[in-house]
């Protein structure tokens, strides 16, 4: 048994960890939200390291990992609060080649891998309306409905865009009932869909975390650093371990993914829960932590705070996921037979 | 990441849980006493298969087992709802550290008896004034001829009113500082000078004593270790038990989810919507704190240290016991006031939960200081 990282996927992290520092420098991350903008040249680096296919099937021109790759990727993209469609093309990817046809995943899954095109993908609330992140530069947008899913030609008019909390991602809204349906397993390509974004805010989380442990170690107050004084340190102890917490649901969610598929959609839900929760948690702790300060625009916190609770708000909600658990947990459905629930 | 067994793992998982269905002899009788006695002929049994003493060398009648495989064990006892041997704090605390620090003489004198439960053991670490704060414990242990005598109070102290040894820890240097003035002794409970009375809890049962010592003798002999090493000795040994024992921990609190499922269900509860977010919530809860033991298990496979992530485990234990009692009592409604064997008694025995074994503060000051760095305040 090993829970943690094989050394290539230390690697890999490594890796992901030195370009998107270098690449999304807090000052740049702060510019590209401040004026509504990706940089399309980092987006061309970032298929050239072959990220963009990184759970993409070989035979789609992809490199054939998995989910734990991918997780440990798009953690180290919320660790750096990258402002980038990384996550919904990732996302859509795994649900198009979970749940799509031959003919889709041949048409889309090649252009993707390579970064030529970007897929993404948003759930329908009640009404036949997404909030779906990048669908203004996206050219096939996957629209999630219940079990059932379609494909809807991209991009949007980019004048629609909408403002939302978080200012490091692009959302639109999008309506629509026709396209193609997908006919494969949507269910467990949303799972995989669930805990991509779950590693994206385990990297959040992390960060905020560490920003708010080294302001404590420095920030005096009453003659001593206020990580000193049990109140203050005890909160950092909780962010701690709503971090862990959350970085082992996910872990083990994209392992489930890859290995152990009986114990993949629990797990992914444990994950989506965990994450989304310590991602808002520790964000709001550690703004906590850093007092006045953290309440500034020109604090950089506020970015992460805000992409955590954003994140927490897209694809399936976090009650409907604590209700999946509840029922796969031993509690009868609520649904009744012959619907499909999540 | 690779969580599936070894194949070693896997069939040592089999092996014991075959034998546990084969012959796991049941919840046993009613009444403190009678259950320690069925729990003793509970471990000559484990004994006959080398599962007492798991961890132990062979040499020392144990089956030198990894640290996964005591993890298995404490899941699968568990899991067979199988009860636990009698002399637990001999075999997982006072055997290790014999084997750890005693020399060939205590070895030879302390753990056999340990093994078949001839002898019991209990620990004397904390004191009325001494709980998180151990290291500033009081009883003292004075040089005489041949040996020490002790006088102090003990309290918190588990099977003391069986046991034969005390794991003491006592003050042989009231100049040193506090943590370089202790020693670690083994204590003859059976003694003039050693008086037990049993503690009576908030759910009125005695599951601890405290432990009046005065003018009690230990001889030279029963020194573990040099005078002075007491602290080293006795905390070690305690952090290598957390790996095992929050994996049992998970799994008895999946046990006890799935009763509260029933009990939902019973109550006709599975329709109320804040009901089962609750219910969900807790479930994520003890699954993440399932994974987090695991995840602390394989790093101390690895290193073979045991980090002070285990200190997460125990926070999250606490809370989820009390979160599903309280959870349990909304889902009986208007006969959560009545004395209840099961719910009732969970309820208040979970209080004591972020109390024992270190405190939830505790923890959190660990955490803080030894895995992110902040600055102590003492």
């Amino acid at each position: 048994m090993r829970f943690d990282l094989s050394d290539e996927q230390k690697a890999i992290q490594s890796a992901a960890r030195d370009f998107l520092g270098t690449r999304y420098d807090i000052r740049k991350v702060r510019e590209l939200a401040e004026t509504g903008n990706y940089d399309v040249s980092i987006w061309g680096e970032i298929a050239d390291l072959g990220w963009t296919g990184l759970a993409i099937a070989d035979e789609f021109g992809g490199q054939g990992l998995g989910m734990v790759e991918l997780a440990v990727v798009l953690e180290e993209f919320g660790y750096a609060l990258a402002p980038s469609p990384f996550l919904s093309n990732a996302a859509a990817g795994l649900l198009l080649q979970r749940a799509g046809s031959a003919a889709q995943k041949q048409r889309w899954l090649p252009a993707m891998a390579s970064g030529k095109a970007t897929a993404t993908l948003g759930v329908l609330d009640g009404k036949g309306r997404a909030l779906v992140p990048d669908a203004g530069i996206a050219s096939v947008i996957i629209l999630v409905d219940g079990q059932a899913a379609r494909l809807v030609e991209g991009p949007v008019d980019k004048s629609t865009r909408v403002e939302t909390l978080d200012l490091t991602r692009h959302y639109y809204p999008v309506e629509g009932e026709d396209g193609e349906l997908l006919e494969g397993d949507v269910s467990g390509g949303m799972d995989l869909a669930e805990v991509a974004l779950a590693a994206e805010l385990v990297g959040v989380s992390q960060r905020a975390m560490e920003m708010a442990v080294e302001y404590a170690k420095v920030r005096t107050q009453f003659g001593r650093p206020i990580g000193a004084y049990q109140a203050v340190s005890h909160r950092c102890s909780t962010m701690l371990l709503e971090t862990e917490s959350a970085r082992s649901a996910t872990l083990y969610a994209a392992w489930a993914a890859d290995s152990h598929p009986e114990a993949a959609p629990m797990a992914a839900s444990v994950a989506k829960v965990a994450a989304a929760d310590a991602g808002w948690h520790v964000t709001a702790s550690a703004l906590q932590v850093h007092g006045g300060i953290g309440f500034t625009w020109e604090h950089d916190l506020h970015l992460l705070l805000k992409r955590a609770k954003v994140d927490g708000h897209i694809f399936g909600s976090v009650s409907a996921h604590r209700e999946r658990v509840a029922e796969l947990s031993g509690l009868p459905s609520l649904v009744p037979e012959g619907v499909q629930g999540l | 990441m690779d969580l599936t067994l070894e194949p070693s793992e896997q069939a040592f998982r089999d092996e014991l849980r075959a034998w546990l269905e084969m012959n796991n002899p049941g919840p046993g009788p009613e009444g403190p006493d009678q259950q320690f006695e069925f729990r003793r002929e509970w471990q000559h049994k484990l004994q006959e298969q080398r599962f007492a003493g798991l961890s132990w060398p062979p040499e020392f009648g144990g089956r030198g087992a990894t640290l996964m495989e005591q993890a298995i064990f404490g899941e699968e006892i568990t899991r067979a709802r199988a009860p636990m041997p009698a002399n637990v704090l001999g075999l997982v605390m006072g055997g290790p550290v014999v084997i750890a620090h005693g020399n060939a003489e205590q070895k030879a004198r302390f753990l056999e008896p340990i093994l078949n439960a001839s002898e019991i053991w209990c620990q004397g670490f904390s004191e009325p004034d001494a709980g998180s704060d151990l290291a500033s414990l009081k009883t003292r242990a004075v040089k005489v001829d041949g040996g020490w005598k002790v006088t102090g109070q003990k309290v918190w102290t588990s099977l003391a009113q069986y046991a034969k040894w005390m794991m003491l820890l006592a003050r042989t240097d009231p100049d040193a500082p506090k943590h370089n003035g202790l020693s670690y002794m083994i204590l003859d409970m059976k003694q003039p000078g050693v008086q037990v009375r049993p503690l009576r809890q908030i759910t009125g049962e005695s599951e601890f004593n405290e432990v009046f010592i005065e003018d009690a003798f230990v001889p030279d002999e029963n020194l573990i270790g040099e005078v002075g090493q007491g602290w080293s000795v006795g905390i070690t040994t305690l952090m290598f038990e957390r790996a095992g024992i929050a994996l049992a921990s998970a799994m008895t609190i999946k046990q006890e989810l799935g009763e509260l499922a029933t009990l939902i269900r019973e109550r006709g509860m599975d329709a109320d919507s804040v009901i089962r977010q609750r219910f969900g919530a807790l479930v994520v809860h003890a699954e993440t704190m399932r994974l987090n033991s695991y995840r602390g298990l394989s790093q101390a496979i690895r290193t073979g240290i045991p980090g002070p992530e285990g200190s997460m485990a125990k926070i999250q234990w606490a809370d989820i016991n009390q979160g599903l009692t309280e959870l349990a009592m909304d889902v009986k409604g208007a006969d959560a006031p009545l004395a209840d064997p099961v719910w009732g008694y969970r309820l208040l025995r979970a209080r004591a939960n972020s109390i024992e074994g270190g405190t939830s503060e505790i923890q959190r000051n660990i955490l803080a200081e030894r895995v992110l760095g902040l600055p102590k305040l003492r």
